[in-house]
């Protein structure tokens, strides 16, 4: 891991390539974390990827959560790795939620869903992963070259990871509910 | 459904198909009659047909509900996307829902054949979030158990795999020695499957007396058992030639594929976790990475009975090497205080209330730790808020990101050889679903 003066040296190299590209940077628990605008966060990786004194050409991971009370309510979380080196470092792109206060899944809601541009050029092994961020948090990944919901069925409504939607509520058919969905088998 | 068939039956029309016989213009003709002709026409050379065809996801040979769309052109395959999540659970977002001590039986039953690895990296993640040491005993039963946790499921692999190629003795050969480890697992930790051994803090219970003593029987026996599976499969014709040169995808494309594991060592990168980043006691013992040279079906499964060889002395090694003591933290802020404390004194009684009640919160942060499944890099993220349950569970599982690179070894070949692939990519579809 690159030790806390070292990710601050490798924030301003990024910040001098691109002004307002690193917000914050945070060090706990022995692990680095860039905290940058989403905006910018392909210029982040890319410089992370192709300098040579970096070298982080390997992602682990890439996952959104969802912080709710906090006002940037998403993020989008590389976990960049270094396989020379065997050093991690996370990049984290916090995203406001454009829907706002609206309640989730109206039908004005549905059409605000956060944005950000899709890794997939520089590290092909987000496909998967940026479908998955997509299909359960409704991060809208630009430049996926197949952005689709991957583990949900593909006619579903609504970003079941996220922490306003609710846990439960989806019916199941048993032999004694039957009665209350008929013709379910149509 | 009656509608699909006549659109469908129409747009045959429409390109120049028809029923045979039904067509007035080219009855049916007797076989003889035409041999002395030249055969033409779309209908007489499938060869050229560009055919979609679904696979799974109730297929055996997709080694759980795997649906494939495919489009073959005669044998070969020209696309393949695979679909997946029909074994969704949503067990990361019931996470959330259940405190920390609640969610370890869930993760368990992502790979339902890697659970000591879903344990550790959920346990390791949290343990690492509340800054808890686990003693030394704890790290090396934890060591032995993943370690046989690998052998059995590189079994589960290798004979489901050999049946998809034909050999079906490997099938019950591999079970038995699968048999002898849940053995080993139900003695231990009280489960065949699904134990729940690993706590946040170290493990469950001490290892029973006898444990040792069966585990190094079993460890004197497997290595032998290992070269008689060997002996069935490397000289066996048909398993050669359809392993041989099949689905080879580069190194660098793998890389940025993000595959990792067995599937990337075979392509010839010595990269396992345990040695590039030991966690627990690995850092203790002396094992090789075995590496494969080509990067072929054959390699793949080359390197995974080395592993087996390699967890086996992994395991000698951690069991002649137990230290003593206890097996549990002592944090009595997060680990349960043993039952005789709990008769005995107030302090004792209140913490156990209090962990099972409510459990013991986590400060808030976060945190990702990856570890070695048999799969390649498990990593698990764990998001803290400061309460009780954790406020998002995540696993990278392994065998999801690999299955992207399951269209580069396929396209191209022949529909046989991706059944061929599919088998020696191993993917557990539990994992890829969660």
């Amino acid at each position: 891991m690159p030790d806390a003066p070292g990710l601050e040296l490798i924030a301003q190299e990024i910040e001098e390539g691109r002004q307002g590209t690193v917000i914050e940077t945070s060090f706990d628990h022995g692990r680095a974390t860039l905290i940058v605008n989403p905006e910018n966060v392909l210029h982040a990786l890319t410089w992370l990827r192709d300098t040579p004194e970096q070298g982080y050409r390997f992602l682990s991971s890439l996952h959104a959560a969802d912080y709710l009370p906090a006002s940037p309510r998403f993020a989008v979380h590389y976990e960049l790795l270094c396989r020379e080196r065997v050093e991690r470092i996370r990049v984290k792109a916090l995203l406001n939620d454009p829907a706002g206060g609206e309640t989730n899944g109206s039908s004005s809601a549905a059409e605000k869903l956060p944005q950000l541009d899709s890794c997939v050029a520089l590290y092909p092994t987000a496909e998967f992963q940026e479908r998955e961020a997509y299909d359960f948090f409704g991060i809208v990944f630009k430049g996926h070259p197949d952005l689709r919901r991957i583990l949900m069925p593909e006619d579903y409504v609504g970003w079941p990871q996220r922490r306003d939607y609710p846990i439960g509520g989806e019916p199941v058919l048993f032999t004694h509910n039957e009665i209350e969905s008929p013709r379910w088998f149509e | 459904m009656a509608d699909d068939l006549l659109r469908d039956e129409a747009d045959l029309t429409e390109r120049g198909y028809s029923r045979l016989g039904e067509d007035p213009a080219s009855p049916l003709v007797d076989a003889a009659e035409v041999a002395g002709q030249d055969l033409e026409g779309p209908g007489l050379e499938p060869e050229q047909e560009v055919l979609t065809i679904n696979m799974g996801p109730h297929h055996p040979a997709t080694h759980g509900v795997l649906r494939l769309i495919v489009t073959l052109q005669g044998e070969r395959v020209l696309d393949l996307k695979p679909v997946m999540g029909y074994l969704h659970t949503g067990i990361e977002k019931n996470c959330e829902d259940k405190s920390y001590w609640k969610v370890i039986p869930f993760v368990e039953r992502m790979d339902y054949l890697s659970y000591f690895f879903q344990m550790e990296a959920f346990c390791g993640c949290v343990e690492r979030l509340i800054d808890l040491e686990i003693p030394p005993r704890a790290s090396y039963l934890r060591v032995i158990h993943m370690e046989l946790n690998r052998i059995m499921s590189h079994l589960v692999w290798l004979g489901t795999s050999a049946l998809d190629l034909g050999a079906i003795s490997m099938f019950w050969y591999c079970f038995r020695e699968r048999d002898a480890i849940l053995d080993l697992f139900e003695m231990s930790a009280g489960q065949r499957m699904h134990t729940r051994y690993f706590q946040v803090g170290g493990v469950f219970e001490d290892i029973p007396t006898g444990f040792g003593q069966k585990l190094r029987d079993f460890c004197a026996l497997m290595p032998d058992r290992i070269d008689q599976y060997e002996a069935l499969l490397d000289r066996n014709e048909i398993f050669l030639r359809r392993t041989r040169d099949v689905g080879v995808v580069s190194r660098e494309r793998l890389l940025e594929l993000g595959v990792t594991g067995p599937l990337l060592r075979a392509a010839g990168d010595p990269w396992d976790l345990r040695k590039a980043d030991p966690y627990l006691a690995y850092g203790d013992f002396d094992f090789s990475i075995p590496v494969g040279t080509v990067g072929d079906g054959y390699d793949r499964y080359r390197v995974r009975l080395q592993e087996m060889r390699e967890s086996v002395r992994i395991i000698v090694q951690a069991l002649e090497g137990l230290p003593e003591g206890p097996w549990i933290a002592d944090d009595r802020k997060y680990v349960l205080p043993p039952r005789d404390e709990v008769a005995t004194s107030m302090e004792a009684l209140i913490h156990h209330f209090k962990l099972v009640t409510e459990g013991y919160r986590v400060p808030p942060g976060e945190h990702y730790y990856a570890i070695e499944s048999p799969r390649g890099e498990l990593g698990c993220f764990v998001l803290a808020d400061g309460s009780a349950k954790p406020a998002r569970v995540h696993f990278r599982d392994p065998s999801f990101v690999n299955l992207q690179a399951f269209r580069d070894m396929s396209v191209g070949g022949l529909i046989a050889d991706l059944i061929q692939n599919l088998a020696m990519l191993d993917p557990i579809l539990g994992g890829v679903d969660r």
